[in-house]
């Protein structure tokens, strides 16, 4: 039974990294770029959902809202400010600048709320579910977290299919001039994948902390670095990638938490990305990009 | 001076700057003008001075970036720290010592440098950023479950949990506490005769036939390799030397302390990260710009009290304006306009006409 608690909590984390990932993929996709400040939005979004609701004691679906759209503005304005004038610019400057990015909004955060841990307060009061007599328990947060991520796929997957800004997204994903020249709004696009981004951090980040109470300045960087991993594993650009590579990542971190060393659970983790990226860079669903001379 | 070339020049500068800084310090020390403060940065400045000079290597020569140079540090750290511990009884001069520890430690950390790289080099861009910030962590991470010890029975590792030893046993390296109770080898002197040493390694190394075969791989990888440069030769070159730098550096940095411990503070990624912010703010591809920044950088804060606080904050804030300073085109065309060579190069095209 042990076993299968293990496996539901690593799907649980996993579904939470998938929605992260998601962010990393979109943006990856379209602007090319490693928004290594992804995971520092998501710690925003908690600090903003801890200061609204155990704070002020804002009903926890409106703080979640409050959350969605700081994260959301946040996004979009780290856009115009610092990626914007570095579209021409060397993928050095740029990721370089993420890093600088990712690192002002932890400091800030640093600043702002203290170094101190503050515990947080789930937003998920879903009573858990006891089956096998007792002996496997699934948490409220776990069920709400995963379904979340499916309803999350399901509804941005039919966003990108069905709707005119989807497509706009996947026009300038391949081909950035060619969408141009199709009359697509290259900056508003960007721009709006940033926003989905974002907003989505904020979810995930709000279900990460129901999960782990526990919130920081630093919350955000590790589940932001392991995200990209899944997003990388599952097939960089890929949506149903994200998901596959977030679901086996968190499995994958939980299992060697219990069964082989908790203090090397990280270390693995970054293994499987290693390996991933040398013996399959394009990851598991990920198509396969031929190098032009 | 005359017939010199323009590169010899620059380079006798940049050593001339750092005997000139030594001199000036050792003054004010013999002097009395320097607090014990500023006396106990000397050897973190000259720490950080050479592993930004490695890191430098690796991202404006090789124009890699790496993330995961702390953890090249964290091995020389180790490696050296262990070695000293050990020979500790056995060799008695202080210098000796130090220099096998250094040896042992650059060494090791050039060997992480070379397996990393074999494995590493052969992704480019974000992917390699990323793999070397992983690579940062698993050292790290192993390091803190690492324990070796020495008894009447011999040697004694593990990954897990330790194994209890004879009375007279002594642990090398416990774990997340590290290795304790390591001679405070390093000296300012020692710092910058190892700044010194790094800085001619590299100088040779980028005026080197081999330095520009790695310059062409940076600017066209493609046609480097159209020409017949052995692309994976040249990139695991500059990588294993800029990795062996940042180990000297890691042993430098530990024999500064008693206690040595992989801590995400010192080893971790903020550590690769303020490293990074001295060669950008430096200037990428100068070694003497990661000098001066480094020694800015770590003095500043500590000379305006009031600013200790606020230093990560200014790192990032330094990052993020460095770039767009540089690449943005509107921040170009405005520089275009403004700057002082500009104006000077109008007046004197006017002046021939």
């Amino acid at each position: 039974m042990s076993f299968l608690t293990y496996l539901i909590n690593g799907i649980s984390l996993g579904s939470v990294y998938a929605i992260i990932a998601l962010g990393y993929t979109m943006v990856y996709g379209i602007a090319k770029m490693l928004n290594f400040a992804h995971g520092d939005v998501i710690m925003i979004g908690c600090y903003a959902v801890f200061m609204t609701m155990s704070m002020q004691s804002w009903p926890p679906l409106v703080s979640l809202i409050f959350a969605v759209v700081v994260c959301t503005a946040l996004g979009v304005i780290i856009e115009k400010i610092a990626y914007k004038p570095l579209r021409r610019a060397t993928p050095l400057a740029v990721l370089i600048t993420a890093i600088g990015v990712s690192y002002f909004l932890q400091n800030s955060a640093l600043l702002l709320f203290g170094a101190d841990t503050k515990s947080f307060t789930s937003v998920v009061t879903l009573a858990p579910i006891k089956l096998a007599g007792g002996d496997l328990i699934i948490p409220g947060t776990a069920i709400v977290t995963v379904l979340a991520c499916v309803v999350i796929m399901i509804g941005l997957t039919l966003f990108i299919k069905k709707t005119k800004a989807g497509q706009a997204m996947l026009a300038v994903s391949e081909d950035k001039d060619a969408a141009q020249l199709m009359g697509i709004n290259i900056n508003g696009t960007i721009s709006l994948t940033f926003a989905i981004g974002s907003g989505l951090a904020a979810i995930a980040g709000v279900l990460l902390c129901s999960a782990y109470p526990s919130l920081s300045p630093y919350t955000g960087s590790m589940p932001g670095i392991k995200a990209f991993t899944a997003a990388v594993f599952g097939g960089i650009g890929s949506i149903p990638g994200a998901l596959l590579g977030g679901v086996l990542l968190g499995v994958i971190e939980i299992l060697s938490k219990a069964y082989i060393s908790s203090q090397l659970a990280d270390a693995i983790v970054f293994a499987v990305l290693i390996v991933v990226l040398l013996v399959k860079p394009t990851g598991i669903l990920g198509k396969k990009i031929s190098e032009k001379v | 001076m005359k017939g010199m070339k323009k590169t010899t020049k620059d380079h006798l500068i940049t050593f001339g700057l750092v005997i000139a800084v030594y001199i000036i310090v050792q003054l004010l020390i013999t002097t009395g003008h320097m607090s014990s403060l500023m006396q106990g940065l000397l050897v973190p400045v000259c720490t950080y001075s050479i592993v930004a000079i490695g890191l430098n290597l690796c991202v404006g020569y090789l124009g890699e970036l790496s993330i995961g140079h702390a953890g090249f540090m964290c091995v020389g750290a180790f490696s050296g720290g262990l070695i000293s511990k050990l020979l500790s009884e056995t060799v008695t001069n202080g210098i000796l010592l130090f220099v096998i520890a250094l040896a042992a430690g650059t060494l090791m950390a050039a060997l992480f440098g070379f397996l990393i790289g074999i494995p590493v080099l052969r992704l480019r861009g974000d992917y390699l950023a990323i793999v070397t910030l992983a690579f940062g962590e698993i050292i790290k991470n192993i390091i803190n479950v690492l324990y070796i010890g020495k008894d009447g029975r011999g040697f004694h590792f593990s990954l897990s949990t330790p194994v209890e030893l004879e009375e007279d046993g002594l642990w090398l390296i416990n774990g997340a506490k590290g290795i304790a109770k390591i001679s405070r080898l390093s000296s300012f002197t020692i710092g910058v005769i190892l700044i010194l040493i790094c800085l001619f390694v590299v100088y040779n190394l980028v005026n080197s036939r081999s330095g520009r075969a790695i310059m062409a791989i940076r600017d066209n990888r493609i046609s480097a390799e159209s020409v017949g440069i052995n692309i994976t030769k040249y990139k695991l070159m500059a990588f294993t030397i800029s990795a062996a730098i940042a180990g000297a550096g890691g042993v430098l940095y530990a024999h500064n302390l008693s206690t040595v411990t992989a801590t995400p503070a010192n080893f971790g990624y903020n550590m690769s990260i303020m490293i990074l912010v001295f060669v950008v703010l430096g200037g990428i591809g100068s070694f003497r710009g990661s000098i001066i920044a480094a020694a800015i950088m770590t003095l500043l804060p500590e000379l305006l009290r009031g600013l200790y606080d606020y230093r990560m904050l200014i790192y990032s804030i330094v990052l993020i304006v460095m770039m767009l300073f540089n690449w943005s085109p509107k921040i170009k065309d405005w520089r275009e306009a403004h700057s002082l060579k500009g104006r000077l190069g109008k007046k004197t095209a006017k002046e021939a006409e």
